[in-house]
């Protein structure tokens, strides 16, 4: 049997008539797709249709379309479902992929539909009259205690404390280093800054060069501990407890060993080589009552600094927030079932988990109902794809969102889903030397700057339209969504009447 | 959101969905608490009839039930008899009525279909309080909220002391007429003519909107209705009416009452300053601000609004954080003016001392003096 036994997925042509045999194709990709035998060629079975080298081509000589090889029709068996089978009948194993569920899911973003003003009340021009986005994330009072003295001035009694100022209601979504290269989290501590925003180290610890950029960093502390010590809790302006991640519910990590070269050895402080394994639950934490010890061991080890609980959105996850919330958090950081991963069983990233529309409804609706929701912040991730997002996940209830899989695209990814396999081009999902120094830092922070600004833009500009000029006025205000196309029972869900109504 | 409303004699308190109006209105108070007739300010009312169309008009008078005035004044609209006992087997259960008796009217054309409209000066059984531990006013609140939402065809629509909301489906002026305004005498009154989108059947959803002795009129859309409306419902608020006015009202009763925040820092809730405002400030008073707008986001109003708010003490007018609805105040000798309209205070006191526009999101607070 021959070992292609798999068609390739991609056809990559070379138009030798161009190509002038510079080899930057060669160079560019990571997963050794070309080759110089007298001429560029080209192994298609490899290629994974990342563009690295389309893009770098000085002559446009190269062209990578699907393979059109048919297959027989069957409504059932997806020809997807017949290659993992294929795949799975001759290497024993399970399927790993990267980035989040590509499955045709329905999006309920997309049936949501925003309001606008007309006639009644005045829309806001954002060019002349001022938009605000400031957000503060962090455990607030439930009331202030204001008095006056004997002099006739207000004082306050209890000040708003250990919250988190951010410009814009996004930040940067835990993505740690090993999992994508250093150039890639300095690309996104640079990119936080600028933007007074924040971003999350991930599980993979906080190498020394990114420790000045603190007052904009998010240290988490996951099952596997890795990188975790005291220095590293203090360094940033909170702590997140990674309980679990929207591309895989329910099941831990695995880096594997080349990927744990000396710095990332160094951070991550495990030996170099070995393989850095998360355990599915952290070890401490079998119930609510250990969360909370850990969330108030954390608290204590940092001089109270806000403290975050990352969880995957599963079918319960309205109680489980408010366990959370009760358990002394500051922030819920909901991933929803379209989260990225660097890797993760294919079967769990597909079928695992409820989408983050629902999850927001749900626990914001919940903590309402507790009259707790001023407990804690709700970040909501996993399928924020565009300004509009954000809008429909503010007004659905969250107080702010972050981004994972947007921000690398925005530094050239493809979504070619084989970050696990650490060959990536562009020098974001890998380790490897030579890819991941093609990956400028200045370079890569400005286009997030950019691509957040943008958005930024275009959420003030609907807001405007909103009749609202301020981003706590769309917090958790359903009234201005409605939905089309969505069943009566998961409108209810959503809180959202729909079109019409 | 009318989604969790099924019971079918709701229908009859509101259309199940929100409406947009604009309005008029004017407002006065006689800071040395003489009182004056109710004359006054339909007259003021009149002046402004354009900014009406006929669908709903209303005024409260503070002051007006003196040989009363340690008892709540429920003023209540029932559909029907049925209701009406319903309603008043509630009432003796929880209350202790001192006296009841119909709101004298005086029909006129313009004001057609009213409904049964009854009063009913009582105090809380102090069983019931000692049972419930709750104070007479939450224990008010929570009565008119109850027979507001489970009793069907009653509305409580004006439930203080030695103060009465009346309020009709008609313009202004006119309902003042039906109701005898002329016949009583207040420090303080405010005024509202309504210009709804929609035709409302209902006369609850005229103004001023009342809980307590807070009584609210207002013109404007609440572009953050949903956000405060969600707000309100974690302190157990519940928005029935799904009008604006009812938000408004309840958030003053939550701050002031509730929180017991001072009316400038409600004010400064509700129409909070910018960031860029408060940027400039230091030190207490930033921080002052900065913990305002983070605590009480879900409290900001945002959108276009000039609200009047009438309480025992006084009265307060108040715009939207970048002025999206007109508001005018002047002053003479004792009394304050407000008003949507600078011609509506001239109607009723032609050379003021004083008459300025206040600026966005700053109060134009009136207090009766002390020892008034």
């Amino acid at each position: 049997m021959p070992d292609r036994f798999l068609p390739s997925e991609f056809i990559v042509n070379v138009d030798h008539q161009r190509c002038r045999r510079c080899k930057r194709c060669i160079l560019n990709c990571g997963f050794g797709v070309f080759d110089f035998q007298n001429m560029t060629t080209a192994d298609s079975s490899k290629c994974v249709a990342c563009h690295r080298c389309v893009v770098f081509c000085p002559e446009e000589a190269i062209t990578i379309t699907r393979n059109p090889l048919a297959y027989r029709e069957h409504a059932s068996w997806d020809v997807e479902l017949r290659k993992a089978i294929w795949k799975q009948a001759q290497n024993s194993g399970m399927i790993l992929t990267g980035m989040g569920n590509d499955k045709p899911w329905l999006n309920i973003f997309d049936h949501l539909l925003i309001d606008a003003c007309q006639v009644t009340n005045p829309s806001i021009d954002p060019l002349r009259e001022p938009m605000e986005l400031r957000t503060y994330l962090g455990r607030k009072p439930d009331r202030l205690e204001v008095k006056l003295d004997s002099e006739g001035k207000i004082v306050l009694e209890n000040p708003l404390e250990n919250n988190i100022m951010i410009n814009v209601p996004i930040i940067f979504s835990g993505m740690s280093y090993g999992s994508i290269s250093l150039n890639a989290q300095r690309a996104i501590a640079i990119a936080a800054e600028r933007l007074g925003t924040l971003m999350n180290t991930g599980e993979g610890g906080l190498h020394e060069e990114l420790y000045p950029y603190a007052d904009h960093i998010i240290v988490q502390c996951a099952s596997g501990r890795f990188g975790v010590h005291s220095k590293y809790l203090n360094a940033g302006v909170a702590v997140e407890i990674k309980i679990g991640q929207g591309a895989k519910p329910g099941i831990g990590g695995h880096l594997p060993g080349e990927k744990i070269g000396r710095e990332v050895s160094g951070t991550r402080m495990i030996p170099q080589g070995t393989d850095a394994l998360s355990p599915a639950p952290h070890h401490d934490i079998y119930s609510i009552e250990d969360l909370r010890q850990l969330i108030y061991a954390l608290k204590e080890a940092t001089g109270y600094k806000p403290v975050s609980v990352k969880i995957a959105t599963v079918h319960n996850v309205a109680a489980i927030a408010s366990g959370i919330a009760r358990a002394g958090a500051d922030m819920i950081y909901l991933d929803g079932f379209r989260g990225g991963t660097g890797a993760s069983p294919a079967v769990v990233r597909d079928h695992v988990g409820i989408p983050i529309e629902i999850a927001i409804a749900v626990v914001d609706e919940q903590l309402r109902n507790e009259g707790i929701r001023n407990m804690v912040s709700i970040i909501a991730a996993g399928g924020i794809r565009s300004s509009a997002d954000v809008v429909k996940a503010i007004a659905l209830g969250a107080d702010a969102v972050a981004i994972g899989t947007a921000a690398l695209i925005a530094m050239g990814c493809r979504l070619c889903q084989k970050c696990y396999t650490g060959n990536c081009s562009w020098g974001i999902a890998t380790q490897r030397p030579e890819l991941t120094s093609r990956l400028d830092p200045d370079w890569g922070a400005e286009r997030l700057v950019n691509l957040v600004n943008s958005w930024s833009l275009e959420v003030k500009e609907v807001l405007g339209a909103l009749g609202i000029n301020a981003i706590e006025s769309l917090r958790g205000n359903r009234d201005r969504l409605r939905s089309l196309g969505l069943d009566p029972a998961t409108n209810e869900v959503l809180g959202v009447k729909p079109v019409g109504k | 959101m009318s989604l969790e409303v099924s019971d079918n004699s709701m229908k009859w308190r509101f259309d199940f969905s929100r409406i947009p109006s604009a309005c008029g209105l004017s407002g006065f108070i006689n800071r040395d608490g003489n009182r004056v007739g109710g004359e006054v300010i339909i007259e003021s009312m009149r002046v402004m009839n354009e900014r009406g169309n006929g669908l709903g008009g209303g005024f409260a008078g503070y002051g007006i039930y003196p040989e009363y005035a340690e008892d709540y004044a429920l003023h209540i609209m029932f559909e029907s008899q049925e209701g009406k006992l319903a309603c008043e087997a509630l009432l003796k259960e929880n209350v202790n009525v001192e006296k009841m008796e119909e709101i004298p009217t005086e029909p006129n054309e313009r004001i057609v279909n009213p409904p049964i409209l009854w009063r009913y000066f009582c105090k809380p059984r102090a069983e019931k309080l000692n049972e419930t531990g709750k104070s007479e006013d939450d224990f008010i609140v929570d009565l008119v909220m109850q027979i507001n939402t489970d009793v069907p065809g009653s509305f409580v629509f004006s439930s203080g002391k030695n103060m009465g909301v009346f309020k009709a489906v008609g313009f202004a002026e006119d309902v003042g007429d039906f109701y005898r305004l002329g016949e009583y005498k207040g420090y303080a009154w405010i005024g509202h003519t309504r210009f709804p989108t929609n035709t409302p059947g209902w006369w609850g959803g005229a103004h001023p909107f009342n809980i307590l002795d807070w009584s609210v009129v207002h013109n404007g859309e609440i572009s953050s209705y949903g956000t405060n409306k969600r707000y309100l419902e974690m302190f157990g608020y519940r928005c029935t009416l799904l009008t604006d006015t009812e938000v408004m009202a309840y958030l003053f009763d939550l701050l002031i009452r509730k929180h017991r925040l001072p009316i400038e820092i409600a004010c400064s809730v509700m129409a909070a300053p910018f960031w860029k405002d408060i940027d400039r400030t230091n030190g207490d008073e930033r921080k002052l601000y900065e913990s305002l707008r983070s605590v009480y986001a879900g409290a900001l109003v945002n959108g276009p609004f000039a609200v009047i708010v009438g309480f025992s003490r006084g009265l307060m007018g108040l715009n939207d954080r970048i002025k999206l609805r007109p508001l005018v105040a002047a002053e003479k000798n004792e009394y304050i003016y407000i008003s949507s309209e600078e011609a509506a205070i001239r109607e009723i006191c032609p050379k003021p001392e004083r008459i300025w526009a206040p600026r966005a999101g700053k109060p134009v607070i009136a207090l009766l003096r002390d020892g008034a």
